[in-house]
């Protein structure tokens, strides 16, 4: 354990003091910035998601965990406009969410990323990045066709997405198809990219899946920036390690519900969260299930 | 054998008016395949409303030119509306099937008795330049030099061609490298990405399908100018050798597609110039005239099969982007 990053980074401060009462699932927030009521969305007969209510904190870094199929990226696609639920409500820093087309949250500040990785393949590093910035005034189709009006926004994006390459190490790249990049580079890019448009709240669906640890680290730092600089993160993540180093705040889902919340620290002691992951049979034997060895005897007795 | 005039003939091609034409559609089947990842089977179909668009009015409405013009690339901005609005929400598959579909049923339209009246049904339409020809700067008689000799109004439609043809390669040149290209271009990569960045996906897809439409349109009234307006010109395969064009070309290039339909053209009148007097010359004995019109056909297939297996990204496409295609 000489190299582990607990010893070669300084642990980041907690945000506490978070939810007002106790930690429950559905806990209020002193000051929320998405709050979600009663959020449903089925898939045939398979219930997907099924959320009551859930609330997530301003200015904290928020981590939605659960096992697979919990419901989690659903959820992700219906806050963002995405996918539409079957009902619901669901408001974003004191606005209302419903029927809101995607493209539209993300002008209101909620930048979302995907779980397997969108960079735009064919485009270079810098017009992925260039992409990302708003309101420019050359994406309007008449506009485009004079450079002179558009050539001075794009000069000051484009030297914004030089200096979010540098921080984020990209800036060599910068000319470079994002094809050609590793996987792990490109979930860099996209976050970077999401940064273009100043984010309120960043929503990253497993920015670590199938990143190296070497990357892993100061994509953890690029996480707590956002945070630092006031911006509120959401994600999905399975490496818990990582939702107990940087996370102020974790919500559980099981089967499309939310069955925990509360700090990294007691939510991984919850029974409801081993129950999730495990089984609420996991420490059941069941070798002594006298019941059912009975019937089975009496239905090959009516055999013979 | 006279190689003379098959070469002669070919280098026709090389600035005919109808090489433009298919330039300038294949220019607005790269906007939406190469550029936007539009699959638009039906540029046959925005070629035939430029035709009619055009005709029409022409001659039963003694219009002139210009509101002739407007009145094509009218229909054809409403037919791009009508494909695109149901359509560009689903995937992209789907305006593939729908236009090819609304070509055709836009083509039998056209040839059915029922409307013989006004769009002269499989007979076409003829005489309808008649305004655009009093324009005519240049001379009567036929000149020229080489094996380019034509009649003063051959001269006048090619020069009107290419001047269409140059303009809207500026503007697609001019569009594509400004930020609304780069929209285009990353909803071609993937339009989830996009969306989740800000922009409209929906409205950038049905201002690309329009865009090119309207070039196909233009490149339908080029097209028909130097001849008459016949529905059967329309068929799907028409859609199809303009693909080839763009393929060959290189499909998210601005001079691919006239680099493509100029090396389409002079191949086709080269191979149709060789077999016919290959045949006529008894090199070919098991095969009569008829067939060997169909002959060319198969060459140029066989050419740009062999164009798109070794060079994928076609003539001018940048090699880059090969080692990435998934």
């Amino acid at each position: 354990m000489l190299l582990s990053s607990e010893t070669t980074s300084s642990r980041p401060v907690k945000t506490t003091g978070l939810h007002v009462g106790d930690a429950v699932p559905g806990a209020k927030k002193h000051d929320p910035i998405l709050i979600a009521d009663s959020v449903k969305r089925t898939f045939g007969g398979l219930t997907a998601v099924d959320i009551e209510h859930v609330e997530i904190p301003r200015g904290a870094i928020t981590a939605l965990i659960g096992p697979n199929g919990a419901g989690k990226t659903t959820f992700f696609n219906l806050l963002t406009g995405f996918d539409k639920p079957d009902t619901g409500t669901w408001s974003f820093d004191g606005r209302s969410l419903a029927h809101v087309p995607a493209y539209r949250v993300a002008r209101m500040g909620l930048i979302r990323t995907f779980q397997l990785t969108k960079s735009l393949a064919l485009l270079s590093v810098m017009e992925n990045m260039k992409l990302g910035a708003k309101n420019q005034v050359g994406e309007n189709l008449f506009r485009s066709l004079i450079p002179a009006i558009w050539r001075k926004q794009d000069a000051e994006i484009e030297a914004k997405a030089m200096d979010l390459l540098t921080r984020f190490k990209l800036d060599a790249k910068k000319d470079d198809y994002a094809a050609s990049m590793s996987g792990g580079q490109r979930k860099l890019l996209e976050m970077a990219r999401a940064l273009m448009s100043d984010p309120t709240l960043v929503m990253l669906d497993e920015p670590m899946a199938g990143v190296n640890p070497a990357l892993k680290q100061s994509l953890l730092d690029h996480i707590l920036d956002l945070k630092a600089s006031g911006m509120t993160v959401l994600f999905v993540e399975h490496d818990m390690h990582m939702v107990r180093h940087i996370a102020d705040w974790v919500i559980v889902m099981a089967e499309g519900k939310v069955v925990a919340e509360g700090d990294p620290y007691t939510v991984m002691e919850d029974p409801a969260v081993v129950d999730a992951y495990l089984g609420a049979h996991h420490d059941t034997d069941l070798g002594t299930d006298a019941e059912h060895v009975e019937a089975l005897k009496e239905l090959i007795d009516d055999e013979q | 054998m006279d190689w003379g005039a098959i070469f002669g003939n070919a280098a026709v091609e090389l600035i005919s008016p109808t090489t433009a034409a298919y330039a300038l559609a294949a220019l607005g089947l790269a906007i939406h395949f190469g550029f936007t990842g539009l699959l638009n089977f039906g540029q046959a179909g925005f070629m035939l409303l430029g035709a009619y668009g055009y005709a029409i009015p022409a001659l039963k409405l003694g219009w002139p030119f210009w509101a002739c013009v407007l009145t094509a690339l009218a229909a054809s901005v409403i037919f791009a509306l009508i494909l695109g609005i149901p359509t560009l929400r689903l995937r992209a598959d789907y305006l593939a099937i729908v236009t090819i579909a609304a070509a055709e049923v836009l083509r039998l339209i056209f040839t059915t008795n029922e409307f013989d009246a006004v769009t002269g049904s499989a007979n076409g339409l003829s005489g309808f330049q008649t305004d655009l020809l009093a324009l005519n700067p240049f001379p009567e008689g036929r000149y020229g030099f080489g094996p380019f000799v034509f009649d003063n109004r051959v001269w006048f439609f090619l020069v009107i061609a290419w001047i269409v043809v140059a303009i809207a390669a500026v503007f697609t040149w001019l569009i594509m490298r400004s930020p609304w290209g780069r929209v285009v271009k990353g909803i071609r990569e993937d339009e989830d990405a996009v969306r989740s960045l800000g922009k409209n996906v929906y409205s950038y897809k049905i201002q690309s399908l329009v865009l090119g439409g309207l070039l196909g349109t233009l490149a339908g009234i080029l097209f028909v100018l130097p001849r008459a307006v016949v529905p059967s010109y329309f068929q799907p395969t028409l859609t199809f050798f303009i693909y080839a064009i763009l393929l060959l070309g290189g499909a998210a290039t601005i001079l691919g597609p006239i680099v493509g339909s100029i090396v389409f053209w002079v191949l086709l009148s080269f191979f149709s110039g060789f077999v016919s007097r290959a045949v006529e010359a008894g090199w070919l004995p098991f095969m009569s005239q008829v067939q060997a019109g169909q002959l060319r056909f198969i060459l140029v297939g066989v050419a740009i099969m062999l164009i798109v297996v070794f060079m994928p990204q076609g003539i001018l496409g940048n090699r880059k982007d090969l080692a990435f295609v998934k």
